[in-house]
């Protein structure tokens, strides 16, 4: 199924490289619309099929200690999770609480940087999936000014 | 709209670090213009990476990701001179497609 969509959208991809497609239309399908509109990390977790996530040391979630700007909240994840599959950011208090999602085939390292929107103060959860579960880590992060409404 | 990629690579051995940075303004649908006015969301809803034709990553995206993104990562299989594509669709179905090479 995922070695399936994978192709589909390398296809879809390609041909949109090559101007055959005037939009995107597969990909459209694709973004996890019920996962960015869950407000609890469970509700996500469930819409992404997994169950109960559990805390790991595995999982390294790296972001500054207090964030001016909510606008622009850099983060970094490692996980060191055998066969980690994907990684999510999730950010607590945010309207939805689901940030971004990374798929991680194999030859592609468990670790990212990037940089994302906090509307207040609170935790961040860096989610990974290895090996059919979840497992997450927490920090919370202090918020100056909300980068949401702005 | 200013659609720009912006990618930097760094090789180490096989392994390469790609930087990138994505002109898109990441709109919420929360925040108001100077009128008062709710400016309607517009985001990058998916993102891929692709290097010899096989998916290295991708990404779906919420709006909380910032403004003119950023996104670093790393991946094993590279040599210099290589390319790498780069494609992203929004939620308003805007897309853009682009290359870069391994330096």
């Amino acid at each position: 199924m995922q070695a399936q969509r994978r192709e589909l959208l390398k296809l879809f991809s390609l041909m949109a490289a090559a101007g055959l497609l005037p939009v995107a239309p597969a990909w459209a399908e694709e973004w996890n619309k019920a996962a960015f509109e869950a407000k609890k990390m469970d509700d996500v977790i469930r819409m992404l099929g997994g169950g109960a996530p559990q805390q790991s040391v595995d999982v390294v979630l790296s972001g500054p200690e207090i964030a001016e700007n909510g606008a622009l909240v850099p983060l970094e994840i490692e996980s060191t999770l055998t066969n980690t599959e994907s990684i999510a950011i999730l950010i607590e208090k945010n309207p939805s609480i689901l940030a971004a999602y990374f798929s991680i085939p194999s030859g592609t390292l468990p670790w990212l940087q990037t940089r994302v929107k906090m509307a207040e103060t609170c935790n961040v959860y860096a989610l990974a999936k290895a090996g059919g579960r979840f497992y997450y880590a927490a920090r919370e992060i202090k918020v100056t000014i909300g980068g949401c409404g702005g | 709209m200013d659609t720009a990629i912006r990618v930097r690579t760094k090789l180490d051995g096989d392994l390469v670090q790609v930087r990138v940075l994505i002109s898109h303004p990441m709109e919420t649908g929360l925040r108001k213009d100077d009128a008062g006015e709710i400016v309607p969301a517009h985001f990058i809803e998916l993102v891929t990476f692709a290097h010899k034709e096989r998916t290295i990553l991708s990404a779906q995206w919420g709006p909380a990701v910032s403004r003119n993104p950023y996104l670093s990562f790393k991946f094993r299989g590279a040599a210099k001179g290589d390319k790498i594509t780069i494609s992203w669709v929004d939620n308003l179905g805007e897309h853009w497609t682009d290359d870069a090479f391994v330096e």
